[in-house]
């Protein structure tokens, strides 16, 4: 079995004892050995604890039926795992320890999955580059001198790599679909509410959503199924019923409506992703679909309106990290023996525990609040916010999925954007309003520039209806072998 | 709005945000923070009458539970990644407040 196996084929050679679980883990353990060093994509490999869970596995009655029996699972660094760091990519949590495991992880180990260590990422997910970690950045398999997208860029590499079948992000503003379309892989930020967050470091409350990195649309059904569900320990989740996702998969888009954005998606769009992105519609029409040209009048305004409503939510979200309950506390300024007031205190441990992206968007979210400047900027945004769901409900009348290039450029160098974070941010122009909208969506290779870096293609879906939209990626992807390509490691 | 924003300005927001800024960071902020927010400006442009805020998305308001005792985390636990503790007393400790 290849390094670049499925979920699907290391679960059924698991379960059927073809395969132990332990040999599984050992390879993919390897693997990070051979490629991290050039990659970064992990923060901390959990070697002893990850072959135990494998052997526990291998041990275990019901094996046979364990849905992911067996699959090596990379993390990423915000989501809490009980004994095991979680930095978030940050200074100010580089020696944190949390008590208890993230909903999501609790249920992938009960389910088989096997936790192979923590992945780098933006600090607190903030960034789209993987650049703002405190453990440096990740790199991109497919280039190695480029960005592998972000905030959830190790989780990317892990996947793409070929360390990992399945990785776990969070999106809140496309940092699992970005890093998906810039690796070549299906990166899935369900409904809002769909999966638990309990666990997840909060950046934006209002955003957030935790996902899956797979290399197929069939694997991201088989992992949404694990981690889809109600949990009375996040409040925000939904009583939803979860449907069968992997049965929804017909490889069929007869009568598939989709709706294309024309207007949104002319301007600003590399010329390669802009060919990908026409060359996968035509696949789609080829296969039966129907093209329906619609207006997201109010799209154009999602980039202002996220880093507006972000921002202002981490300020308050991150007003926790204060050098008191948990993370790091400043030495007094006047050396040992002396001590800091609390206020100093405060302000010196975030000072020399956030990074410089962290502390902009704290910034900025502050004065967004602060009195004389909530209505005109926060509260202006929100309701803006309200004018983009609209957008999508009328849409969402006509068609039943929206579809977008997920990145307006392919990977870019690593440091070529560091400088300008207002550059940085229009990246995310496709990807954000599928989060201020709660809406399902997804990343799926659709192609490769003429310098071999992967394409993405993003479709977006109604509320809770994953099911139309796995139908339909899958539609494409079993049309397609893009998916199949491996990175030149 | 402003396009540029004040060294008192920064320092005023760094102040409410409980976060202290070197000079250099200070000088940074003031030229980005006003170039994001000039961007984000175009907000003002839309026509928003009438229109409610979108706060959250698909928010309940029948998440309660019933209030039953049951177990929480441990006070051990609770004190294990604290910089500063009396895990015998059971406090966080933090600098002395008052005089």
């Amino acid at each position: 079995m290849s390094q670049f196996a499925t979920i699907r084929d290391i679960r059924d050679a698991v379960q059927s004892g073809a395969r132990s679980a332990v040999d599984v883990c050992t390879d993919a353990l390897a693997r990070i050995e051979a490629h991290d060093g050039t990659l970064n994509a992990f923060n901390t490999v959990t070697r002893d604890q990850a072959l135990a869970q494998a052997a526990a596995v291998d041990a275990h009655p019901h094996r046979a039926s364990l849905p992911l029996a067996g699959v090596p699972v990379a993390l990423k660094d915000n989501l809490c795992t009980l004994g095991v760091r979680t930095t978030a990519s940050s200074k100010i949590l580089e020696h944190f320890v949390p008590p208890y495991d993230a909903t999501t992880v609790a249920k992938l180990v009960a389910a088989g999955a096997v936790a192979v260590g923590k992945t780098n990422c933006d600090e607190f997910a903030m960034g789209s580059s993987n650049e703002n970690s405190a453990f440096g950045p990740a790199r991109n398999p497919w280039a190695t001198n480029r960005i592998p997208g972000g905030s959830s860029g190790g989780s990317a590499v892990a996947v793409a790599a070929g360390m990992t079948p399945l990785s776990l992000g969070s999106d809140t503003g496309g940092s699992i679909r970005q890093p998906a379309a810039l690796c070549g892989l299906v990166g899935l930020k369900p409904t809002y509410g769909r999966v638990s967050r309990y666990g997840l470091l909060a950046f934006a409350s209002s955003l957030d959503q935790i996902g899956p990195f797979t290399r197929t649309v069939e694997d991201a059904a088989l992992a949404l199924q694990v981690l889809a569900g109600h949990d009375p320990a996040d409040a925000t989740s939904a009583p939803e019923p979860v449907p069968d996702y992997a049965a929804a998969l017909t490889g069929h888009a007869k009568g598939l409506r989709i709706g294309v954005p024309r207007a949104l998606v002319s301007d600003g769009v590399d010329a390669a992703v802009s060919k990908a992105f026409n060359e996968a519609l035509d696949a789609y029409r080829e296969a039966g679909a129907t093209l329906v040209d619609i207006e997201l009048p109010y799209a154009s305004a999602a980039i202002p309106v996220y880093y507006l409503v972000a921002t202002a939510e981490a300020s308050s979200n991150l007003a926790r990290y204060d050098g008191v309950r948990y993370g790091f506390r400043a030495p007094a300024e006047g050396g040992p023996g002396t001590q800091d007031d609390l206020r100093a205190m405060y302000g010196r441990s975030r000072e020399l525990g956030f990074g410089h992206e962290v502390k902009r968007r704290i910034m900025l979210g502050t004065y967004v609040l602060s009195a004389g400047y909530y209505d005109a900027y926060y509260l202006k945004a929100q309701r803006v916010r309200t004018l983009i769901r609209r957008d999508y409900e009328h849409a969402f009348e006509q068609v039943d999925v929206v579809a977008m290039p997920t990145s307006p450029t392919p990977a870019f160098k690593i440091g070529e954007r560091t400088s300008d974070p207002l550059q940085m941010y229009l990246a995310d122009i496709f990807t954000v309003s599928a989060n201020l909208a709660g809406l399902p969506a997804i990343s799926l290779p659709c192609g490769f520039t003429a310098d071999s870096l992967p394409i993405g293609l993003q479709l977006t879906g109604r509320m809770f209806d994953e099911t139309t939209l796995l139908s339909a990626a899958h539609a494409y992807e079993r049309q397609t072998a893009w998916w199949k390509a491996q990175p030149p490691l | 709005m402003p396009a540029t924003f004040s060294r008192s300005q920064i320092e005023a927001i760094a102040a409410l945000a409980h976060l202290r800024l070197d000079e250099a960071e200070i000088e940074l902020y003031a030229r980005q923070l006003g170039e994001i927010l000039e961007y984000a400006n175009q907000v003002q442009n839309i026509d928003t009458t009438g229109v409610p805020p979108t706060a959250s998305i698909g928010a309940r308001h029948d998440a309660d539970r019933a209030d039953v005792v049951h177990t929480s985390l441990d006070r051990a636990s609770a004190l294990a990644n604290a910089p500063d503790a009396n895990v015998d007393a059971g406090l966080f400790k933090v600098p002395r407040v008052i005089g």
